[in-house]
């Protein structure tokens, strides 16, 4: 019979309350429901800060920009479709291109990854919520509205046009007149305030928000991934910070952090922005890595091989990450002594990457295969990743690079790692979450049908830019002559793009109608064994209405022991109470008072949004609006009389 | 009541937006003078000499006071032109100053307009048929704007040179006072 | 077994798609490339520096095909000899209990070989930034490249101040001396790439560096600004010229002419309405009264194979197509669109064409 852990460390009241414990369908279990439940109605709205809800909303926002910054490159590739095409002249051209990168890199790649783990990581760990649920909330806020505003700008003819990487002088403010690159800099104020927040409620989430008995040993590899993503965040992120804050200051005020007549350097700005642009990459491949370590295991029916390896190559990955920058900058007047430093680290890296791409194999090849969709997405990434893995290190060598660097062979291999490394994983981990998230199974028939046009699109899409790069096609032109050679290579990448296109269309046309009509999704339809697959799909709002207890890697398939308790029981269930363990061991620590729906972060970040865009204009708005952001936070903290109330309650005397 | 005016004001905000980020690469203010009646008023002219009038201003609102991309281009060809020659980056030394409220001959983009396109006595060159008539509206927009004539985000930025003095978009706005200028004596060129 | 919603799919994909390529059949402003015979291929190496590299391109292709084509094959065979299971089968927990020292020491022989081989890369790479430093530069020509947005200065250094001369868009170089280039940015970041003889190097603001190349073989190699500089980045081209030494000779003795006086009425004229309309105001014309320096100088602008930085062919309909509107074929270029009567366009490509 199971039988608690053991009683929550206790504190003082003696008034019988409803606790947690019994199994779902009881008295307790539908109070649980209802405490953990969103605020209904229009204001209620605002409010949530259930990171299901949020992650649920975030989701579907970054893939609204992934399905923008898609359409902008079906432009790009309509006008490259031929020579001396004018379906676009060069300033609409230069906008397209930068607010496609921009999209991708600022409001796709990064944000969903952190969504997806903040959806995912509570019922992978074991926990009711993520750590800091209104600032969860908040980053969320923070994120849709800059990314609106960028995209508002771009409807008026302000958006920017200097790339996403934004080089000074051409983006500086004798060279970039008006207000574009103002709104590009501050767009990138917006999304990297909100990966960081979510940086922060991630860590807090995996070192202190675990089920009983996971320990760091047991954590599972996706977990891993996301907690390396999430301290790479925290040192990356100040860099690109500090490179747009000096690009805002010396277009609105006149600073010259980047104008060399006046002893600043145009090579600082490349500095700063790759000691970021770097990570970023890596940022967006890591979490890729995550997804594939939490699917293989499932559709191979065996554990990952190697998890201490794996572990490691993670952390040794995110610590290389942050030395590899200047290999963006190999054509520029640095030492050449110094570049081949980084052509050495940038070839090291490759290591703790192909570790773990053996170590895949190897569990695929001691498995049995499960040849379901989402595994299909992940033998792609062993395609796709592989070869842009195989360019990267041919990039990585400096005279390689002097040829095709700013080529189109950099755009096959950027596209190749990303869409090999990130999307297609994050195509499979969907697949693969969605019955969890919405109940119902996806068509695996159109899962398949929407696989190989991806897979088929993409390589037709970006494989001929390698050999355009080496044909001398550069990069970032809206337009080429024809009798260069290019003309049929760029054709065919056009029509690959357009399949590419059509199968993404697919996926989603998939998850929409399966969302209404599929089939109705069991609790585990693929036989996981991560603690997700434990709980119903989809979740109940409390996400466990017991709290498990782990004993492996794998919890649903390492059951517990003979006579060792399974559940934790005895937090409230008639109020938002958390277990908070320790870092290494996951023993249990003490509880907390979750904070209740506030609409608060939604108006910290709508007056943010007023600080922020004002300042593009004015700098005064940086005063009057830094008034304006404290009443909101003021709101934000102030302790409510009836949740002081509750908090001392629900304390009892030892 | 409230919805309506934040709509109609965020949309004023938008739309001036539009108007200050337009790119015109086809030269829209070339050739649209109604005549060619102003007579050169200085016996200077770049290069060689043209003989004949100029081009009369067509309108007294400048077409690109409006428009960031064209004051910047207007603070380029300043620069290439070399108006600084004379007078500086609006400092003024052999010629006057453009950056105070002083103006011998007026500070309406017109008058600026036929200032530069006539010339002026004692030494302004007469600029008719050397610089394209876009072009000088250009230029016009970014005199104007070293006075703080025009509006803060469209004036121009820092320059990515040796310090010359604020920016143009951080300069107060200095109200005109236009002396009363001499009637410029029509002069043929040499 | 397609379900029907994908038909419907397809046909607005389509229909989308078409309805683009459509839209994109509007007239050309263009010409096609005006040097088809330009040669523009890094593996089309015709100097020292763009071999060394060419040569480690076919080291690295060799080995990292062999690597994705291992992996793949792997990836295969797991496909092809892996037994299937459902999501329902028990999962295989032996791993836990026992130590798997197959898949070990294979993962672990793997890794060692992807170190030995990655090493070998970086030596290779090294090797190669060696033998790219070390390209002799006795009797080099010495040129000092300008990027502006968007063309081209080249001026010439040998031989001291009196011997030196300027040139835009299109550099000649003799065969088999080595070219010392210095390169400067006037405005904005740019980058010289000639993808036949060397790798680029950036020009940036604020900063002097330096490029070495050599030509091996006579031909027209096509060179492009390869980092993003604004509106005509797409079409910022330099030619070089690689001509047998006493070829070279006579064009550098002929470039540092002043300007051939016109003889006939027409280009008399031409002359006239060029110094005294807005040409004067923004190019050069050694011998001339126009002396600026903000645009290409003409001088010699009839020896250039192209007009524009490598845009239009150099003939006469052309150039007069591009003076009356260079924004036709340039958007966002910085000439502008001088209005000018019939005649006197006639007169300054008469003037311009005689300018050899």
């Amino acid at each position: 019979m199971d039988r608690p852990l053991v009683e929550p460390p206790a504190r003082g009241s003696d008034a019988p309350r409803l606790k947690d414990g019994p199994p779902p369908g009881s008295a307790e279990a539908r109070a649980l429901d209802e405490t953990w439940a969103d605020p209904p109605g229009f204001f209620g709205w605002f409010c949530p800060v259930n990171h299901k809800t949020i992650a649920k909303r975030f989701i579907v926002t970054t893939l609204a920009f992934f399905a923008a910054g898609g359409l902008l490159a079906a432009v790009m590739r309509a006008q490259l479709s031929r020579p001396e095409n004018n379906l676009v002249g060069p300033d609409m051209y230069n906008q397209l291109f930068t607010m496609h990168g921009t999209t991708m890199m600022f409001l796709f790649a990064v944000p969903v990854m952190q969504t997806v783990a903040t959806y995912m990581l509570p019922l992978m760990l074991g926990t009711r919520n993520v750590a800091f649920p209104r600032m969860n909330a908040y980053a969320y806020w923070i994120f849709l509205f800059g990314g609106l505003m960028l995209y508002i700008a771009f409807f008026f003819n302000t958006g920017p046009d200097a790339g996403w990487f934004a080089y000074v002088p051409l983006s500086g403010p004798q060279f970039a007149p008006g207000k574009r690159v103002d709104f590009w800099a501050q767009m990138i104020t917006f999304t990297e305030m909100s990966a960081l927040v979510e940086a922060i409620v991630i860590i807090t989430t995996i070192f202190k928000f675990r089920a009983p008995g996971m320990t760091l040993n047991r954590l599972p590899l996706f977990a891993w991934s996301m907690l390396v993503t999430s301290f790479m965040v925290l040192f990356a992120m100040p860099a690109v910070m500090l490179a747009s804050t000096a690009l805002i200051m010396d277009r609105l005020i006149g600073t010259h952090f980047y104008n060399p007549a006046e002893g600043g350097d145009a090579l600082l700005w490349q500095h700063l922005f790759w000691f970021f642009g770097h990570p970023e990459v890596y940022l967006i491949f890591i979490p890729g890595l995550g997804f594939l370590s939490a699917i293989i295991p499932t559709f191979a029916r065996r554990p990952i091989f190697g998890y201490t390896a794996m572990v490691l190559s993670l952390i040794a990955t995110a610590f290389l990450s942050f030395g590899l920058w200047v290999h963006h900058m190999f054509a520029t007047n640095l030492p050449e002594l110094g570049k081949g430093f980084f052509t050495a680290v940038s070839m090291l890296i490759a290591i703790p990457s192909a570790i773990q791409i053996y170590c895949w194999l190897a569990t695929l090849w001691t498995g049995r295969l499960n040849l379901k969709t989402p595994l299909l997405f992940v033998l792609a990434f062993f395609f796709i990743l592989v070869l842009g893995g195989m360019t990267g290190l041919m990039l990585a060598s400096v005279p390689l690079d002097l040829q095709v660097h700013d080529t189109y062979f950099v755009v096959a291999h950027l596209h190749y790692v990303l869409i090999g490394g990130a999307v297609f994983p994050l195509f499979g981990a969907f697949y693969y979450w969605f019955p969890k998230f919405s109940g119902r199974m996806m068509s695996e028939g159109l899962g398949r049908w929407s696989f190989w046009l991806m897979f088929i699109g993409f390589n037709l899409a970006f494989f001929p830019m390698h050999l355009l790069g080496l044909h001398g096609m550069p990069r970032r032109v809206y337009t080429y002559q024809a009798g260069m050679g290019w003309d049929n290579l760029n054709l065919a990448s056009t029509i690959g793009a357009y399949t590419l296109a059509l199968g993404i269309f697919l996926s989603l046309v998939n998850a929409i109608r399966s969302a209404r009509s599929g089939e109705p999704a069991p609790a585990d339809p693929w036989g996981g064994g991560t603690l997700e697959w434990a709980t119903a799909s989809p979740p109940a709002t409390c996400n466990f209405h017991r709290v498990p207890v782990v004993y492996g890697r794998d919890p649903v398939w390492e059951p517990p022991p003979p006579g060792a308790p399974a559940y934790v029981s005895g937090l409230a269930a008639d109020s938002r109470e958390q277990l908070v363990t320790t870092v290494l061991d996951a023993l249990p620590d003490h509880r907390i008072s979750y904070p209740t729906p506030s609409p608060w972060p939604f108006l910290s970040a709508v007056a943010t949004t007023i600080l922020f865009v004002g300042s593009i204009f004015t700098p005064w708005a940086i005063v009057w609006g830094s008034v304006i952001v404290a009443v909101p936070l003021v709101g934000w903290f102030w302790p409510t009389r009836r949740e002081a109330a509750e908090h001392m309650a629900l304390e009892k005397q030892p | 009541m409230k919805p309506l005016i934040v709509f109609v004001v965020a949309s004023a905000m938008l739309l001036a937006g539009c108007e200050r980020e337009a790119r015109r690469f086809d030269t829209p203010a070339n050739n649209q003078t109604a005549s060619e009646q102003a007579q050169r008023a200085s016996p200077l002219q770049p290069g060689a000499s043209q003989g004949g009038p100029v081009r009369d201003a067509f309108r007294d609102k400048s077409p690109y006071d409006g428009n960031a991309y064209a004051v910047n281009q207007g603070k380029q060809l300043f620069r290439w032109y070399n108006c600084n020659g004379c007078h500086s980056n609006g400092g003024g030394g052999i010629g006057p100053p453009l950056m105070d409220a002083q103006w011998k001959y007026g500070s309406e983009p017109a008058q600026i307009f036929q200032t530069i396109m006539q010339g002026r006595p004692e030494g302004m060159p007469s600029f008719g048929g050397h610089i394209p008539e876009d072009q000088v509206w250009q230029i016009v927009a970014y005199v104007r704007s070293m006075s703080g004539q025009l509006r803060k985000d469209v004036a121009p930025s820092r320059s990515d040179t040796i310090y010359a003095g604020p920016p143009e978009n951080a300069r107060m706005r200095l109200v005109p006072q236009p002396q009363t200028p001499d009637q410029p004596t029509p002069q043929g060129a040499r | 077994m397609v379900p029907p919603v994908f038909g419907l799919c397809l046909r607005l994909v389509l229909l989308a798609v078409l309805a683009l390529l459509l839209a994109s059949l509007s007239d050309y402003a263009l010409a096609a490339t005006p040097i088809p015979q330009a040669v523009h291929d890094a593996l089309d190496a015709m100097g020292p520096q763009a071999s060394h590299i060419a040569s480690l391109w076919n080291v690295f292709l060799a080995a990292c095909a062999a690597v994705f084509l291992a992996i793949l094959a792997v990836l295969l065979y797991v496909l092809w000899r892996t037994p299937r299971a459902d999501g329902g089968d028990v999962p295989d927990l032996s791993s836990l209990r026992e130590a798997e020292p197959g898949p070990q020491r294979h993962v672990t022989r793997a890794v060692v070989v992807s170190v030995l081989a990655l090493f070998a890369l970086v030596v290779a790479s090294v090797f190669t930034d060696r033998a790219l430093a070390r390209l002799s530069l006795a009797d080099a020509v010495n040129i000092e490249v300008t990027a502006h947005q968007w063309w081209w200065t080249a001026k010439y250094v040998n031989g001291g101040p009196s011997d030196s001369f300027t040139t835009a868009n299109e550099i000649h170089v003799p065969v088999g001396r080595p070219v010392v280039v210095n390169l400067h940015a006037d405005d904005v970041i740019h980058s010289l790439w000639v993808p036949s003889l060397a790798g680029k190097k950036d020009l940036i603001p604020g900063r002097s560096t330096v490029m070495q190349f050599r030509a091996d073989h006579p031909g027209i190699y096509r060179g492009q600004c390869a980092e993003f500089c604004g509106y005509q980045h797409a079409l910022m081209g330099l030619l070089v010229i690689a001509e047998p030494p006493a070829q070279f000779e006579t064009w550098v003795q002929g470039q540092r002419q002043s300007a051939t006086e016109p003889t006939d009425a027409k280009a008399l004229r031409g002359k006239a309405v060029f110094e005294s309309s807005s040409c004067a105001m923004c190019h050069a014309i050694q011998g001339s009264l126009a002396s600026a320096q903000h645009a290409p100088d003409l001088t010699h602008v009839a020896s250039r194979q192209t007009l524009a930085a490598g845009t239009l062919p150099n003939t006469p309909q052309d150039l007069s197509a591009w003076i009356s509107n260079p924004q036709l074929h340039k958007p966002g270029t910085n000439m502008p669109a001088t209005p000018l009567s019939k005649d006197d366009l006639e007169a300054i490509v008469a003037y311009l064409g005689g300018l050899k």
